[in-house]
């Protein structure tokens, strides 16, 4: 009875499991290895029981991730996403460690307010706060008018439809999501620690350095990927705020399910993509596990 | 604007559940038409509307395609009406139903005959040109008084592009009708399914790539409108729309539309009810409504474009009929072509063009 119980309680979250993440994947697998067809939906073989699950399984083929191989469009995507992703990851950390860091330092009581204030921004939708942007950062926008009106240019920038839009699209988007960890980091750090650094002779900055930040290393791991692994798949901020020349794969995979109607194409681009992502994702789980053991 | 985002995501949220009995869900395209229409509709018929919008022929298709996307209108353009027609995406109309049928044009109905065979699956709600939408003022100052602002050369000579970057310019991000545009500005058969005709067009496009600012099919409005660009090119009543936003904001920007002197396509866009749609019963209703002469009037002096209803001309205002730019004149009419959808195996090519065109890779 008591092995029943167990069993049953490892079971739900692998059903779970299966039916969120395997059983799409696999229908994703599944359309990556079929043709192009106009017909609705747009792909061939359809399965049906009357032929067979042999016959159906012959009829699939490799030849869409061949396409992919064949094109250099894609591969430039990948890596231009991942250059986007890490580039603005770093910006994320440079700017989200320093406010982190300032919160865990605030006096108690202010802390929840703190607190409140990183997270208020997500009371209004996302769609909503990138738009808001493209107020912002347009030519005709805010951010020109006040530079203009203070003199410090004399000709509008084209920020919009640029690749700058996008990385300040991403690090704004994204920034709680580092200031959060990094934060909880900060927080548990014991402050006599740094107080014996410097009693042993550190300045405040090699206390700094190598007291904080490797008590921190945790949060910052934490953080970076939270913001790196959605950052590479990020399609609303680049066709927002992207212009004509950022190329990101989201982007592409969008491109190929809604404009060109290829699914079959689009499928195995987001079967790569996912394999791309396992990488980091499993090394993001191997950190907080270790995080979880003492 | 932002009413605009929240009501294209809202789309994909209830796409997937059921409508009710007394409700209609049409999807068109974006700034297409008087929404006081909407809720007289509601008033007259006491059915309840729910009105989404788009802005990409090929973003509907792939709802058509994927099927159970829960509207009981949609609104394709001719060529993928077509396509879909054949993919079985839609069902025949009752003609039984659509009494106001009797108010459509048979002009029109002549020209999307060739799209719609009988026009069995289909009413003409609209139709227009492809033109270039340019913001007068800025263009003349960059490129002087004789800026071509009638002329392809305006947009596909990267001498002219090259100057106008710096204000910006935005391309419709629509590749069934950029290459047939590109392709009249080379002197070669605007409808041509020949891969290695429509390669031609990939020097001229990848000259004036690295001088446009988007391909978006819905922004430009608002921004010639701003001022944000100073050149489009996109659909003759859109731009027309921009030129009364930037006249009601006074901002003193002047903006003009031209269908390209070197011709221009015109499309026709359809209303169709589809296959698997919830309430056949309250789309015709709708469609009838939408056919009424008064009505269509309303909507055509409210967008700026003609539409394909010979008793609504009667309605329509002196600023809409009278205007050539809407309502071409037998010379204009001569300029214009229409197109033909791409078989299977032309369109991947040219889908790839189109990617290298927008991404540059």
């Amino acid at each position: 009875m008591k092995d029943f119980r167990r069993t049953l309680l490892i079971l739900v979250p692998y059903l779970w499991l299966l039916a969120l993440f395997l059983v799409p994947f696999l229908i994703v697998v599944k359309i990556s290895l079929s043709d192009i067809a106009l017909a609705r939906p747009p792909y061939l073989p359809q399965f049906s029981w009357a032929d067979g699950i042999w016959s159906f399984l012959s009829q699939l083929d490799l030849e869409n991730f061949a396409f992919l191989a064949s094109d250099d469009l894609y591969w430039k995507a990948y890596l231009s996403s991942l250059r986007i992703a890490l580039v603005s990851t770093l910006l994320t950390l440079l700017i989200g460690y320093p406010i982190a860091y300032g919160m865990a330092r605030a006096p108690e009581e202010w802390r929840a307010t703190l607190m409140m204030l990183v997270i208020l921004p997500f009371w209004t939708s996302f769609l909503i706060r990138v738009y808001a942007w493209m107020g912002i950062l347009s030519q005709e926008g805010f951010l020109n008018q006040f530079l203009l009106w203070t003199g410090l240019i004399s000709t509008p920038l084209t920020i919009l439809n640029t690749n700058t839009a996008v990385y300040i699209g991403i690090v704004y988007t994204y920034l709680p999501f580092m200031i959060l960890p990094i934060y909880a980091a900060l927080d548990r750090l014991d402050g006599s620690l740094i107080e014996a650094a410097e009693d042993l002779g550190c300045s405040r900055l090699s206390a700094f350095w190598l007291v904080t930040i490797p008590l921190s290393r945790n949060g910052i791991i934490a953080g970076s990927f939270l913001v790196f692994i959605p950052a590479l798949g990020e399609f609303v901020i680049p066709s927002l705020l992207g212009g004509s020349g950022t190329l990101m794969i989201g982007k592409v995979l969008w491109e190929e399910f809604f404009s060109n109607r290829d699914w079959p194409v689009a499928s195995a681009v987001a079967v790569v993509l996912l394999l791309i992502l396992i990488v980091p994702i499993v090394l993001f789980q191997r950190n907080q596990q270790k995080q979880g053991d003492p | 604007m932002t009413f605009k985002w929240l009501t294209a995501s809202a789309t994909i949220a209830l796409a997937g559940s059921a409508g009710f009995a007394d409700e209609v869900r049409v999807y068109n395209w974006s700034d297409y038409i008087d929404e006081e229409l909407l809720s007289k509709f509601e008033a007259e018929t006491g059915i309840d509307l729910v009105y989404d919008v788009f802005d990409s022929n090929e973003v509907l298709e792939t709802k058509m395609l994927a099927g159970g996307s829960g509207y009981d209108v949609v609104v394709p353009s001719g060529t993928f009406l077509q396509r879909q027609i054949t993919a079985g995406a839609f069902q025949k109309l009752d003609k039984s139903k659509l009494p106001n049928l009797a108010n459509m044009w048979d002009v029109v109905e002549a020209r999307t005959n060739q799209y719609d065979p009988g026009n069995e699956y289909s009413i003409n709600y609209m139709w227009g040109t492809t033109g270039i939408g340019v913001n007068v003022g800025k263009v003349q100052e960059i490129l002087g008084p004789d800026a071509p602002i009638d002329s392809l050369e305006l947009v596909l000579d990267p001498a002219n592009m090259e100057k106008l970057a710096a204000c910006g310019v935005h391309f419709l991000d629509a590749p069934t009708e950029i290459f047939p545009l590109t392709l009249k500005y080379l002197g070669e058969d605007p409808d041509s399914h020949d891969p290695d005709v429509i390669a031609k067009t990939e020097p001229v496009l990848m000259a004036v790539r690295p001088y446009i600012q988007k391909f978006h099919s819905s922004e430009y409005i608002n921004a010639l409108a701003n001022g944000d660009i100073c050149v489009a090119i996109g659909w003759s009543g859109d731009i027309l729309q921009a030129r009364d936003r930037a006249a009601e904001a006074d901002n003193g920007i002047e903006i003009a539309y031209h269908a390209p002197k070197e011709g221009a396509l015109m499309w026709f866009d359809q209303m169709a009810i589809p296959e698997d749609a919830p309430n056949p019963e309250a789309a015709h209703v709708f469609l009838n409504f939408i056919m009424d002469a008064q009505n269509m009037a309303q909507a055509s002096n409210y967008v700026y474009y003609a539409n394909g209803n010979a008793a609504s001309k009667e309605f329509l205002v002196e600023d809409v009929i009278g205007d050539p730019a809407i309502y071409p004149d037998e010379a204009t009419l001569e300029n214009l072509y229409t197109t033909t959808p791409y078989p299977a195996r032309t369109q991947r090519s040219v889908t790839r063009l189109w990617t290298k065109v927008k991404s540059g890779v």
